[in-house]
This record gives structure tokens, sequence and C-alpha cells, in this order.
């Protein structure tokens, strides 16, 4: 069955007697929530831009803050990290998510309310962790270094969300499933499931020794290959179809994607020099050899469905966007698969091709696809324009040559820097410099990233701001003149 | 059909397979780990605790957020096997015999004279465990005494970060752990037999060009106090050189945050011979002693596992 996901009612004889809601009305039931989720997360990522361009800076010259304990190089590192990943891109795919499942589901979204209520908690949590890491409380895990009195803050505001995603895939009233919603609803369980387990055994109950090491990989695996993966996938394999108006090439082969990425998708990124008993690192490059058979099906299948449309998404921006997310997937997945292979980590582990690598499936991949559905979403639940569309290009050009400055510098860097690393005539030291060399490119980079994602918040702003004197304030007028006039009389 | 709820089954299964392999298994395995005389020389337990102040110092480390330039895992790309020959015995001739069979292509004059040499003597170099084993078994019965030196190699060892690879045991008492990914700055596994000297660590903690012109590390100054010296000056004040010592009547003491730490650091360190890591060492006097005695005796001890 191949399938594009329109918003048209369908004409299906399955149909049970639950009547498909209008587009119109399902925005309408979104308006909020959804809002509120990409507006914090516009936030965040402003803020997450300008901690990664400190902690750059910080690089090139140390004394940078050097006397002020709550902005240290792993402190900072550690900040903007998590600003990224719990403030923005967790909310923007919690935000993407619910729209999406109440879109294809063709159902009001359940609870609109309790989900403003999560995404505030979320907020609060996201906030008070990333205070607690600067005030020196970090968990000491990567990813997960906001500290446990702030994880079950994040927790419950995502329960609340997510089982109001749940509740408003099962209203749904299409019955016939789109790929996409394989996507979605798999990474709305996957999600709780691994950050408390995480959390539990990692901050609250502490395993012994290097299994917290397994576990902490084991996390960082599961919530980029799978929750963000998936997320971004479902994304992308809404729009790709949906905005050349062209049907999707295979649904069988999307759905083998599917299931490959759900057995393989989860074990990457240990490495053979890690101290953990063999086996560990070596099932790891397997599975992560294996994700080689998802990653040809998704990169047939987009090509196939985008074939001869290459016209059409110069006049898109979302499109864009969200092509350039694809090109960044299939590219992060092949690295990943090169960098499993003990032979290649011997040189480019501890050194920033990893970073690179991180940073292309953060920001290359999930950010840039889901600006492309923030792009597309926004107007469609305002019923309004973006305030202008001039700052949207521009967003497009600095992000798009931004986390490509940034990424092709440190990959490269990482390599000359990790060759020279593993040559004991060479100096610890003169190995980092060169290393050094690249990173000053990538600071550039993370400048030209800064820019962009400011005129995506600048946008956001100004629309909230025009949003409000429309129609917030005849509101608050309309309802406060009665007493006016009650005082005055 | 509903095949919903077996569908929903199959995916968690799908996605519960690497919770099986990298979180359930590895702590089937790892978990329950103990202190063992997994230690060649002696009844030693192995790893210790880290003393209180290092405990301390390992809570600083982890909040200041060390881990993310430094890392703590030594790496190894592989061991090699030499046959080295500690006493010549009484039978010269005989053992030279058993030489010429051994390394072939030596000249019997050569090894004659060889053997009226110091010892120990590297007869064979970087060789297969089993061509080792087998010289050894050839020399044995001529009365000389030959044994196996494994060394562990590899970039990190070379670069003295280490004198074997990181293994499990090294971590167990650690919360948490924190192996670290990258190396803006060097490793620091075995940071504490390398750089045994609390001093340094203080000053280089205080201002890191003090010991490294280059090093781009951000001093931690924030971890000592400036202070207007007393009735005498503190005996705990570092000592700083010339341009980076402070204004007069001042001195820099170290807070209690930087003891921990540098007490921390100290106690990393990954050079107890374990089983799982063999490698041959010479029993020094004192694990202690900073400087290696040239005339170190020749005892050696190899956990290689028994033929």
């Amino acid at each position: 069955m191949s399938a594009i996901p329109s918003s048209e009612p369908p004409v299906s004889p399955g149909t049970t007697a639950i009547p498909p809601v209008p587009p119109a009305e399902i925005d309408a039931s979104c308006r909020v929530p959804v809002l509120v989720l990409f507006a914090c997360a516009a936030v965040w990522l402003v803020t997450a831009s300008a901690f990664a361009l400190i902690t750059s800076l910080k690089l090139h010259m140390p004394q940078l803050l050097a006397d002020c304990p709550w902005f240290t190089y792993g402190r900072l590192q550690a900040m903007q990290m998590n600003a990224l990943i719990y403030g923005f891109a967790a909310q923007t795919a919690l935000g993407t998510s619910l729209w999406l499942i109440a879109r294809l589901g063709r159902a009001r979204l359940v609870q609109p309310g309790y989900v403003v209520v999560g995404a505030l908690l979320w907020n609060l949590g996201v906030k008070i962790g990333i205070f607690g890491i600067q005030i020196g409380d970090s968990s000491g895990f990567e990813w997960l270094e906001i500290p446990g009195y702030a994880s079950p803050i994040l927790f419950v505001g995502y329960a609340i969300m997510g089982v109001c995603g749940l509740l408003t895939f099962h209203q749904r009233s299409e019955p016939t499933l789109y790929v996409s919603q394989w996507f979605l609803l798999a990474a709305l369980f996957w999600f709780p499931w691994i950050y408390s387990t995480a959390n539990l055994l990692l901050v609250f109950f502490p395993v012994r020794g290097v299994v917290q090491a397994s576990i902490n990989w084991w996390y960082i695996g599961s919530l980029s290959g799978i929750w963000f993966g998936f997320i971004g996938l479902a994304v992308i394999f809404y729009f790709l179809p949906k905005l050349p108006r062209r049907p999707l090439h295979s649904n069988p082969l999307a759905m083998l994607a599917f299931w490959a990425l759900a057995l393989f998708g989860g074990w990457g990124g240990i490495h053979h020099g890690a101290p953990l008993p063999a086996w560990i690192p070596s099932l790891s490059t397997v599975f992560t050899g294996l994700t080689l058979i998802p990653l040809l099906a998704i990169a047939i299948n987009w090509n196939n469905t985008l074939a001869g449309a290459s016209t059409s998404w110069k006049e898109s921006l979302p499109l864009r966007f969200v092509f350039f997310g694809a090109v960044a997937y299939l590219l992060a997945g092949a690295l990943s698969i090169v960098d499993s292979l003990p032979q290649v980590s011997q040189t480019t582990h501890f050194t920033f091709f990893t970073t690179a690598r991180t940073q292309l499936l953060l920001y290359g991949f999930f950010s840039m696809t889901m600006f492309g559905a923030i792009y597309y979403v926004v107007p469609l639940l305002t019923q309004s324009e973006w305030p202008s569309a001039k700052w949207a290009n521009r967003h497009f050009t600095l992000a798009a040559l931004g986390i490509a400055l940034y990424v092709a510098s440190l990959a490269l860097g990482g390599i000359f820097q990790g060759r020279a690393l593993n040559d004991p005539n060479k100096s610890f030291l003169d190995a980092l410099h060169i290393g050094l060399v690249f990173f000053r490119v990538s600071t550039l980079g993370d400048l030209l990233m800064l820019a962009g994602n400011g005129l995506l918040a600048l946008n956001l702003a100004v629309w909230l701001v025009r949003c409000c004197r429309a129609c917030c304030v005849p509101a608050i007028v309309a309802a406060v003149k009665p007493q006016l006039a009650e005082v005055a009389r | 059909m509903n095949h919903g709820p077996l569908i929903f089954l199959g995916v968690f299964f799908a996605l519960a397979l690497s919770w099986f392999g990298l979180v359930f298994e590895p702590q089937l395995q790892l978990g329950n780990a103990q202190q063992a005389t997994n230690v060649v020389n002696s009844a030693e337990l192995y790893p210790q605790r880290r003393p209180g102040l290092a405990k301390q110092g390992l809570e600083v480390y982890r909040s200041l957020g060390c881990a993310s330039c430094h890392s703590q895992q030594v790496g190894q790309t592989r061991r090699t096997y030499d046959v080295m020959l500690t006493d010549a015995g009484t039978n010269r001739a005989d053992v030279a015999r058993a030489l010429l069979k051994v390394k072939t292509g030596a000249s019997a004059v050569e090894l004659e004279k060889a053997l009226a040499g110091p010892m120990p003597l590297r007869i064979l170099k970087d060789v297969t465990r089993a061509a080792a084993d087998a010289a050894i078994e050839k020399l044995d019965p001529t009365g000389a005494k030959a044994e196996v030196k494994i060394t562990p190699t590899g970039p990190d060892i070379a670069r003295g970060w280490g004198k074997r690879r990181s293994v499990a045991e090294d971590f167990l008492f650690d919360q948490p752990v924190m192996l670290g990914s990258q190396r803006i700055g060097p490793d620091l596994a075995d940071v504490g037999s390398r750089l045994p000297v609390a001093e340094w660590h203080l000053l280089h903690l205080y201002n890191p060009k003090i010991v490294e012109k280059k090093s781009v590390m951000p001093p931690y100054r924030f971890l000592f106090e400036k202070r207007k010296i007393g009735r005498e000056p503190s005996p705990n004040a570092l000592r700083l050189p010339g341009e980076f010592a402070p204004e007069r009547d001042f001195e820099i003491i170290p807070t209690d945050q930087a003891k921990a730490l540098v007490a921390y650091l100290i106690s990393l360190r990954a050079d107890t011979v374990i089983f799982e890591t063999p490698m041959t060492v010479a029993v020094a006097a004192s694990t202690n002693a900073p400087a290696v005695s040239t005339n170190a005796p020749v005892a050696a001890v190899t956990n290689a596992p028994a033929k």
C-alpha cells in the first residue's frame, strides 16, 4: 500500500462509526499545547546555542570565565548538551509527535490542557536540572547530567504528555496505520522506558562499576538512535511524500526499516577500547553494522519517492529543511557504521570526530527536520503566515551552512587529531593543537547556527506579540470592560 | 482481527533486545563483582576502595565536569612476548647450544660472549606465545633460568598513560564511573603513578601554564584562596615561581576541594597486575618510589595463565 498522508477525509469502507474530524478542528485542538512546546523549545534552542558558543570559545581562551565555578568547561558543555536535548529537541519532538498523531489518526488531541501542564512541568524540570548542573550537582553521566532531584519532574511531565498522545492515538478515526504512526508510537513508549531505567540504575539505585558505563552508552545509543531517530523519521516519512505531493514509494520497505531499526538501532556507540568484557563492544559493533539494512531501505525509499520531484523542493521551505534532515540522517547513519569498526574507532575515538558525528545527528538530522515541521505546522495552527518569510529563509541558509561547517571541520580535524594521538612520537599537546586548528573553524559554525536559531526565535516572538495584540488583548479587554463599567457606575 | 497486542509485544521485544544486551547481561556478569585476590604477586585484594579524601575528590571531579575533557581508559592494541634469560647457570656451553636451536641464525661465538655479559638478557623479541614457551622448554634442562616477558603495547601505553589497558575491575568502587569520551586533556586512568606528587597537581590546577607552557586547560583558581600572610607564612601555601606569584604579603592556599581533588587524582592508579591483563613487571622496591632505580632486582612476576 502506498499512501500520501493527506489531510482530506479518507474514503475507506472499513471506517467504523467514528466520523473523521476535519483537519481544521484537529489543528485547533493542538493549537495551544503544540505552540507552548514550540515556543519554549525555541527559547531553549537559543540558550543551547549560546552556551555552545561560549563552550567553544573557552577552548580558544582558557582564561575566559575561568574564575567563575559556574562556568567551567565541563559544566557548560553538559548544560549546552542538556539544553539542546531536553530543552529543545525533546520539546519539538513532543509537539510535532502530538500534532502528527492527531493529524494521521484524524482525531482531536485529547486533553490539550493536560498537555500544557505536562509541557510546563517538563520545562520546570529542565530549568531546575540545568541550574543543578551549573551549581555542580551533575550526575556525572553523559546526556543524563540532570541531577536526581529534577529528573522525576521531567518524567512526570513526559508521562502526562505521553498519555495524552496515546489516548489521541486510541481515539483515531482512521484505522489504517501509516508508517509514521508506527515510528511515533514506538518512540512514545521507548522514552519513558530508557529514561527511567537509566536514571534508576545510575542515579537512584546505582549499579556497581563499569555496568554504569554500559548503561550510559545504551541510553545514549537508544535516545539518539531510537527516540530521536524514530520521531525524526516519522516526520520525514510524513513530509517527504506530502509536500511534493508524491506517493510513498513502498510501504513494505518502510516497515522493514521500522522493524530493523527497532532491533538494531539502539546498540550503537560502545568502542573497542572500553574497559568492558570484549563481547559487549563486539555486540555493539555487529548490531550497528546491521543498521546498514534499514539505512539502505530508507535511502531507496526516499530516493524513489522524490525521483522526478526535484523542482518542488526549492519552493517549499519546510521541504528544504526536511530534505536536509533526511540527507543528514543517511550520512550520520553511514558514519556511525564506519565509526563502529574497531580499525576506524581506534583513530577517531576520543577525538573531535565523535563530537561531529553527534552534532550531525542532533542538529543536522533531528533539529533541521524539526525546523521543517515547525515552519509547516505553526501557520496551520495559528492560521496566519510567518511574520517574516525572509528570516525563515535566512534561518535555513545559516543553519545549513553552520552545521556543514561545524561537522566537516570537526570530522576532518578529528581524523588528523586521532592519527597524531596514535603516533607516540608526537606529543599529546601537538596532537591536540592539530585538532584545535579545525576546532576554530567549527566555532564559526556555532556562530552561524546561533544566528539562524535566533531568527527562528525572533520569528516566533514577533508572531506571539502579534497574536497577543490580535486575540489576547481584545479578549482581556472584553473580559475586563463590563467590570470597569460596573466600577464606573 | 485485532493484531494490536501482538504487534505491540513484537515491537516491545525488538526494542528490549538492546536493553537485554547492554543493561541486563552486563549486570548479570559484572554487577555482583567483588574484591578478589585476583592479583598475582600477593594475597592483596583488588580493587581497593579509595581513601575518604580521594572519594570526596571524585565528587569534585564529577561536579566540575572534568570528565568532559579527560578520559579514564587506557587502550592497548596488542601484547608482545619476549624471552628473557635471567640466569645463565654454570653450564655455559650447554646453554649456548640450546640457544642456537632457539635463535636461528646466531653465531656460537656471539652467544658465548653475550652469556658472559650482564643479565637479564633478551633472547627473543616479540615472538608468539607458543614460540616463547617452546624456547623456555628448550632452555630449562640446561640449568639456565629463562622467562617470558609480557608487555602490553599501544599508543596510550607508549605515551606513558598506563602500563596495561584499563579493565572492569579498576572502576568497581567508583560512583559515578566517569570513563570520559574526549581527550582534550591527557588520559587520567593511571595519573597517580605517572605524577604522584601532590604539589605538582596543585600548581597545575592553580595555573596549568606553570608546569606546561602550551596547555589549554583553564586555570582553576577558584579552588584556591588568596589571603594575606599572617604572622608567618602558611606551610600549605603554594610555592609559585616568580611570574605567577601573588603580590607581596599574600599567599595562595589550596581549599579543601583542591586537596580532595588532588587526593583523587593521585589515587587513580591502574597498575596492579591482575589475571585479566597479563603483563610482567619488575618488582621494584616500593610502589611509592618516584624514581625508578636502574639496578632494579631481576626478579619478575608474570600473571600469564599457567600452561
